[in-house]
């Protein structure tokens, strides 16, 4: 079998699918990994996000990370356009509905809507961009700072907490936080189904972890812009 | 349960030909018995029509047993009826109370085009069946049925699988309109047994390859499928097939 029939399957669409879902999911580990250490804050008031300028700066400054980043916008790119691909024609396949539609009889609502939640994440994705990738990384707009030491690092804690004292702007990114929440309960297990996971034993332990997984990981992000917004973590 | 009878009003889809736009008809059937299948309520309202010089509805039926696998309505927007594990001849009546109003629609799927009223072209599953859905079996002696060792789990799923009487239930109740349940207990049914063992890796491509042919959708494990499906397959059968679909596909040769 040649490799562009095997990706241009009904079944091969979906593992790639499953295979940039998962590669986001690694992503997600980083980012949430380093945004916490915005909660450093919490317990020692004078941090004032040093320890995390300094880990956004790593992520920021070295041409390795730079790479990556590239593989990240792309492994983005195919998901979306693969996962808007398969929902336009998968809905053709059925060219006219029924008079009592079937709902979400048998299936979770999320795991029938995921092009919706998908796009809401997208539309996120594009304000959160805006809000701080592009200052920090294209126009470089972001104000410096030093702890002592010759190297400058960009403010982006500034930034964020700045950003989050906006009602509306943390209303937008819980929201955000929520789609990604019911987005990854489906993606996160159905992706190891995808790939093949038949034992049940398995599929338990997909749905267990993803189910952890999507609450701990967009919680942890969600109270991000509300810890900012109640000066939990903030400024001085 | 106590015998009752009903008196029902019937939104039903006709549509004369695969041509025809096709649209819904309401019909009132009167003194329907609690005990009839549905498919004898339909017989009824059909006797009625003929009586007035209509054109009885058509529908698709044979056993009425629940194990052909032909009889295929949408009824109030749920595959064979509102019951579990159950096709369109076993439900019966008494589901329903007097003066109920039920939604009657053919199978929805561009792979499953409607032929008259009720009726659908279910060919498609016969083509993908061709594609692979069997076992080359030499001439010769038959073979003691015991002379291959198979463990009672792999049989007991693989007998599983093959309960699927190809309804197509799962892709009427699927919103992608995929064929997947129905081809992974076909490909499941032979690849969990040593006797499917020769064929197996050519079986699932070109079954996949012949149903993605025929246009049915992608697998995304909204699940709605296993909850309609009479048989009650698992959808567990899917990963397998992906597992199947995946080790074929990346291990066989060009051709």
């Amino acid at each position: 079998m040649k490799w562009s029939e095997f990706f241009t399957s009904s079944v091969g669409k979906k593992l790639v699918m499953a295979l940039s879902g998962l590669f986001l999911i690694s992503f997600l580990v980083v980012h949430v990994g380093i945004n916490a250490c915005i909660y450093a804050d919490i317990f020692d008031d004078s941090d004032n996000g040093e320890i995390f300028n300094k880990a956004a700066h790593f992520m920021g400054a070295y041409y390795v990370i730079r790479i990556i980043e590239v593989g990240l916008f792309v492994g983005f790119f195919i998901h979306i356009i693969q996962g808007y691909v398969l929902e336009v024609k998968n809905r053709a396949k059925r060219n006219i509905g029924y008079k009592v539609p079937m709902g979400s009889k048998g299936s979770r609502w999320y795991s029938k809507s995921m092009g919706l939640l998908g796009t809401l994440i997208l539309l996120f994705l594009v304000i959160h961009i805006s809000h701080f990738w592009v200052p920090s990384r294209v126009t470089h707009t972001l104000e410096p700072v030093n702890y002592g030491t010759p190297t400058e690092y960009h403010n982006l804690y500034a930034r964020m907490y700045h950003t989050f004292q906006q009602g509306w702007v943390v209303i937008v990114y819980v929201l955000g936080c929520i789609s990604l929440a019911w987005h990854l309960l489906h993606g996160f297990q159905a992706a190891f189904r995808t790939l093949g996971v038949s034992n049940t034993k398995y599929i338990a332990l997909a749905r267990g972890a993803g189910a952890a997984f999507s609450i701990i990981v967009p919680l942890l992000f969600a109270l991000m812009p509300i810890s900012m917004y109640f000066n939990w973590v903030d400024l001085n | 349960m106590e015998h009752y009878t009903m008196n029902l009003t019937l939104k039903v889809w006709r549509q004369k030909n695969s041509q025809d736009k096709g649209r819904f008809e309401t019909y009132e059937v009167k003194n329907i018995s609690s005990e009839m299948s549905f498919l004898e309520m339909f017989d009824v309202l059909n006797e009625q029509l003929i009586a007035e010089g209509k054109d009885p509805i058509a529908f698709d039926h044979d056993c009425r047993e629940g194990i052909c696998g032909m009889c295929s309505m949408y009824i109030n927007g749920r595959p064979h009826g509102p019951w579990q594990h159950n096709t369109v001849c076993q439900l019966h009546m008494r589901a329903y109370k007097d003066g109920d109003t039920i939604v009657v629609e053919p199978w929805r799927a561009k792979a499953f085009p409607v032929i008259k009223d009720l009726v659908v072209d279910r060919s498609a599953f016969d083509r993908i069946i061709q594609a692979g859905g069997y076992i080359s079996v030499n001439t010769g002696n038959a073979v003691d049925a015991n002379a291959i060792p198979i463990e009672k789990e792999k049989a007991d799923a693989a007998f599983a699988a093959a309960a699927c009487i190809g309804c197509g239930a799962c892709v009427a109740a699927c919103k992608n309109s995929s064929a997947m349940l129905f081809l992974s207990a076909k490909v499941s049914h032979l690849a969990l047994l040593p006797q499917g063992e020769p064929e197996r890796k050519t079986r699932v491509l070109n079954m996949v390859a012949q149903m993605d042919k025929e246009g049915f959708g992608s697998c995304t494990f909204t699940e709605a499928c296993e909850a309609v499906c009479p048989k009650g397959i698992s959808v567990t059968n899917i990963s397998r097939l992906n597992k199947e679909y995946l080790v074929a596909g990346l291990t066989e040769d060009k051709r």
